[in-house]
């Protein structure tokens, strides 16, 4: 009706075609990027590829191509699409929501798809009851006018579930602003503020802190404004051999303060003040955590040790060293410690990694505890728009439901006299799920003509 | 009875229950028919027990978890879901005859769990990755899709077989005219799709909501995340065609078929073909 007065472009912008063209440009697109290594080094491409094909990529981006002018232009259009859809089509419906449904007329009732008529033998005002009552214990909320024939009910149920399917379509443009917000590569080129949002990682030795973390691709740092130390690292085995947890005990600190200390695991992140931070690597060193307590004194240290040097405990008196150690791979499964306290000769001894070991010396008992020492990889992430993201995802299952499994049902009951009796008009119709309504529509007849005794 | 012997007979009942569909689309007797429905009944039964077995085994095995998380447990969930969707489908659209074209697939994919040599059917523990309870979530919303999604397939097959003789105007009754009328396939075809683009709608989000949890991001344009979003742009075409520009029959049978070979290679063919975040899912 409009169509003739529409500017072009925004019919070009506002058309299922274009819709039905990008999805199937973006799905068509998307293959290559499965296909093609992704973010690999350049020298990768040029060896498998050969280097003019990988000269070809480099000009397509095609080996970052979800991250490429083309693509991200894509989908730009989409969106366009999604937004100038919207905004065309959502006044038509608000004028379908808002249509008189009392002005039609009875010969339009009488072919509507659904439509049955019935003789009630009694008076015009007994019935206009009788059908208010019927249609109120079915739940239908009535409306009602009277004109020169007769009287006309209507009621109707989820007229709004015509708005299902714009649901779902802002559902994805408010993904796609979520995705926009929390985009690292907008923080850092359009916002000129990495800190903003971004996605790194950082690998932290135990006992070592860290206030950066270092951004993908880049590799720049970014300051975090506070301080992640990692205390522990571990990885626990199944008894086939497979890894079981990999836990980071980590401290955040403020200004030297401690905040807070709590364990990151797969599945089990981290979030201080919008950041996260995800257990995703680790890294084994030759050097070992050492405990050592003097248990008459109540006095400890924890040291970093390499192997096979001495190191010095001064305030307990205490010499020490790693002197030999068996390892599978690079794990290390024991180590031979040396031990004195001046007195006597020193002790050497074999313990497991992690475990406690009790030393009797002269000077007193002493718990003596290593571990390999391990860094945590950390991967880090800021991300403003995830919680855009999830309420955009939360309100597209809902507007799918609303607009595949819901419907915009209407019912009319004109009644009119006929001589000395009345005859009653029942319509109806619906949007969506025909076959559905014509059963409640029979049931609701069959109940309207049995009531007539 | 442990659960690889359940599955063992679930198989047999499928494959049974696929012969007598056949024979009913061949000889039309209802009787037949009827004894397919109960083999697929009763195969799923059986199938659900096997389910619950391994669970339980899984934990006195002292590793419990859900029995859906390597190929051979997804293989026997796929098979389960197409089940029991064809089944909820006969049952509430009375279309019998369609269990000749569907629950092959529910037959194949637990057979080929079962002798396959890629497929190891071993209960092992769960990686750290894997300890989430988004698990759960996430596989059975991205099945319940998948399912669907094969019987949608099949009903488009079945629409163009029968659409293709009828085109030939034979006054005799055909091998097929026992299958539904077109009109009918097409409209299971499309409620089919509709349902299945729900759920794999779900599945995807519980999916990216579980890689945020996991990983840190909740869209890394991994090859399964690709996939799964090219085959949600695929349905999505085919609502948007029939919604909008009226498609139907052929195309729209055509679109469930490509639909279904998308599926196919979100399903398979990236855990075979490319690698990823998703590779636990390949053996």
């Amino acid at each position: 009706m409009t169509k003739s007065t529409k500017n072009p472009i925004l019919a070009f912008f506002s058309s299922v075609q274009l819709a039905l063209f990008l999805l199937f440009v973006l799905a068509a697109t998307s293959i290559i990027g499965t296909i093609i290594p992704q973010n690999s080094p350049a020298s990768f491409y040029a060896k498998q590829y050969g280097p003019q094909m990988a000269r070809f990529f480099e000009l397509l981006k095609l080996t970052d191509m979800y991250n490429s002018w083309w693509f991200l232009l894509l989908l730009l259009l989409f969106a366009i699409n999604l937004i100038v859809c919207s905004i065309d089509r959502i006044p038509q419906v608000i004028r379908i929501i808002k249509k008189d449904n009392l002005a039609i007329s009875p010969e339009r009732l009488q072919k509507m798809s659904l439509s049955s008529s019935f003789t009630w033998h009694t008076t015009i005002e007994m019935s206009v009851d009788r059908v208010h009552a019927i249609l109120t214990n079915e739940r239908w909320k009535t409306t009602q006018r009277d004109n020169e024939q007769g009287t006309l009910f209507f009621a109707e149920k989820g007229p709004w579930t015509r708005f299902g399917v714009y649901v779902v379509h802002i559902s994805i443009l408010i993904i796609l602003l979520g995705a926009v917000i929390g985009s690292s590569m907008i923080a850092k080129k359009v916002l000129h503020k990495p800190s903003f949002a971004f996605k790194g990682s950082v690998m932290i030795p135990e006992t070592r802190e860290s206030e950066v973390i270092y951004s993908f691709k880049s590799g720049q740092p970014i300051d975090l404004g506070f301080t992640v130390r990692c205390d522990f690292f571990d990885i626990e085995y199944y008894s086939n051999g497979m890894p079981k947890t990999y836990l980071s005990k980590v401290t955040v600190l403020e200004n030297d303060q401690e905040i807070l200390s709590t364990d990151i695991e797969v599945n089990a992140p981290l979030t201080y003040k919008g950041v996260t931070f995800y257990q995703s690597s680790y890294q084994p060193y030759q050097d070992f955590v050492v405990s050592l307590q003097n248990n008459r004194t109540n006095k400890q240290i924890k040291r970093v040790v390499p192997p096979a040097k001495q190191l010095e405990w001064q305030e307990g008196g205490i010499s020490f060293g790693i002197i030999n150690q068996e390892a599978k791979g690079k794990v290390t499964q024991r180590v031979k410690v040396w031990l004195t306290d001046n007195q006597g000769d020193p002790s050497t001894f074999w313990v497991n990694m992690g475990q406690e070991a009790m030393i009797e010396r002269p000077s007193g008992t002493y718990t003596f505890n290593a571990k390999q020492l391990y860094a945590t990889g950390l991967q880090v992430t800021k991300d403003p728009g995830v919680w855009l993201v999830y309420w955009g995802c939360i309100l597209m299952l809902v507007g799918l439901y609303i607009a595949f499994f819901m419907s915009h049902r209407k019912l009319f009951v004109f009644i009119q006299q006929k001589g000395k009796n009345t005859e009653i008009i029942v319509a109806g119709n619906t949007n969506k799920n025909k076959i559905g309504f014509e059963k409640t529509f029979n049931r609701l007849a069959t109940r309207f003509e049995a009531t007539d005794e | 009875m442990n659960s690889s012997q359940l599955f063992g007979i679930t198989m047999i009942a499928y494959l049974l229950s696929t012969a007598f569909y056949l024979a009913l689309f061949l000889f039309k007797n209802k009787k037949i028919g009827f004894i397919g429905m109960l083999l697929a009944a009763g195969g799923l039964l059986i199938q659900t027990i096997g389910i619950g077995m391994r669970w339980y085994e899984s934990y006195q095995m002292g590793i419990g978890h859900a029995p859906l998380t390597n190929m051979y447990e997804s293989l026997i969930f796929f098979s389960w879901c197409t089940a029991l969707f064809y089944l909820f489908m006969e049952i509430k659209y009375k279309a019998r005859i369609i269990g000749a074209f569907v629950m092959p697939f529910a037959f194949v994919s637990i057979a080929y769990a079962s002798f396959s040599d890629r497929i190891n059917d071993q209960i092992s523990p769960l990686i750290p990755a894997l300890q989430s309870n988004w698990l759960i979530a996430h596989v059975v919303t991205c099945f319940i899709g998948y399912g669907a999604f094969a019987v949608a397939g099949s009903l488009g097959f079945i629409y163009l077989l029968k659409a293709g003789t009828e085109q030939k105007r034979t006054a005799a009754p055909t091998l097929f005219s026992s299958l539904p009328e077109l009109k009918i396939i097409d409209d299971l075809t499309h409620k089919t799709i509709v349902f299945g683009f729900m759920w794999l709608s779900a599945g995807i989000i519980t999916g990216a909501i579980w890689a945020n949890e996991a990983w840190g991001t909740y869209w890394s344009w991994d090859p399964k995340e690709t996939w799964s979003i090219i085959t949600w742009f695929v349905y999505a075409i085919t609502l948007h065609a029939r919604f909008t520009r009226g498609w139907g029959g052929k195309r729209i049978a055509w679109l469930a078929i490509i639909g279904f070979v998308a599926v196919f290679f979100t399903y398979f063919g990236v855990n075979f073909f490319l690698s990823g975040l998703h590779s636990y899912g390949s053996s």
